[in-house]
């Protein structure tokens, strides 16, 4: 089986952990230390726009509560297609990996309308201190999104082709870890730029 | 399986745990909108998101089954940029208050 092959290069550190999955925690954490900047710098200019649109005035929060449940539920599928491939269900596996991605898909869509609609309102990325830190931050988690669900599209097609099967489940782990990642950012960015205006 | 060989959380813990993401998220909407939480917002909001990005990170992310040196690896960036956040906070806030005196 070519996923046997593929697993048998696996590389462990003198600690006995998985090589990738440690590079890939510290990837995170230095994620952390960005989306930590521009969540400072969103907090930094809040309520120092001289001109409108103004928060209060343009974000939506029944909308954004939706799109928060959602990818709520695409770290629930995340977690369900690593269990199911860790098992060897890659029935399961397929579908689960497919759900996480198209959930990933309706959050784009939606961040994707209301960028629209806030450029419709009157608020550019250089209108002010507001929009220039709003689009930054959300718009960088946005293009994390996005790369998580190419991620995530492309290691279901390797599962479509038989090519993803128990024996990398590490691959699929640290798409979860990537993508759980993206949703924890969405969690402090929920409450602090549309909960706490 | 983790790194220890442990095993991860099972169905049903994942199950629960989106169950109570999914309540936490509507008491912080439904805080927001209620005017007698007007005044403990801040503190009630960034507790609720606090407990919803540990329960991700320790169960969906399996720090709490993992080996202990992914926490660390994890933690000590999240606490630099906490402390690069609060600082800038304080820098920032400290020096408008300075020049305009209140």
């Amino acid at each position: 089986m070519a996923h046997d092959t593929h697993a048998a290069t696996h590389h462990h550190t003198s600690m006995g952990l998985d090589s990738r999955k440690m590079a890939f925690w510290a990837f995170i954490g230095s994620e952390c230390l960005l989306f930590g900047s521009l969540i400072s710098t969103y907090l930094v200019y809040k309520g120092r726009s001289l001109v409108g649109p103004y928060p209060h005035e343009i974000l939506n929060i029944p909308f954004t509560s939706f799109s928060t449940f959602d990818l709520l539920m695409s770290s629930l599928a995340m977690v369900l297609a690593l269990a199911a491939v860790q098992r060897g269900d890659m029935k399961q596996g397929k579908l689960w990996l497919l759900v996480t991605a198209l959930l990933g898909l309706v959050f784009l869509g939606g961040q994707f309308w209301e960028f629209s609609h806030f450029v419709h309102e009157g608020l550019g990325l250089t209108t002010n201190l507001f929009g220039s830190t709003f689009y930054v931050l959300t718009g960088t988690h946005g293009a994390h999104v996005t790369i998580g669900v190419i991620w995530l599209l492309t290691l279901w097609v390797q599962a479509l082709r038989g090519k993803l099967g128990p024996a990398n489940a590490m691959t699929v782990e640290i798409t979860g870890l990537y993508w759980h990642f993206v949703d924890v950012v969405w969690i402090v960015i929920f409450t602090v730029v549309y909960l706490i205006q | 399986m983790s790194e220890q060989g442990q095993a991860h959380a099972t169905t049903g813990t994942y199950l629960r745990i989106a169950a109570i993401l999914v309540m936490i998220t509507l008491i912080e909407v439904g805080v927001f909108y209620v005017p007698a939480f007007q005044a403990v917002l801040v503190p009630v909001l960034l507790v609720l998101s606090a407990v919803k990005f540990t329960l991700v990170v320790m169960f969906y992310m399996h720090l709490k089954f993992d080996n202990k040196f992914f926490a660390f690896l994890f933690g000590g960036p999240l606490l630099l940029g906490l402390a690069v956040v609060v600082s800038l906070l304080f820098i920032f806030y400290g020096t408008v208050r300075l020049r305009t005196g209140s």
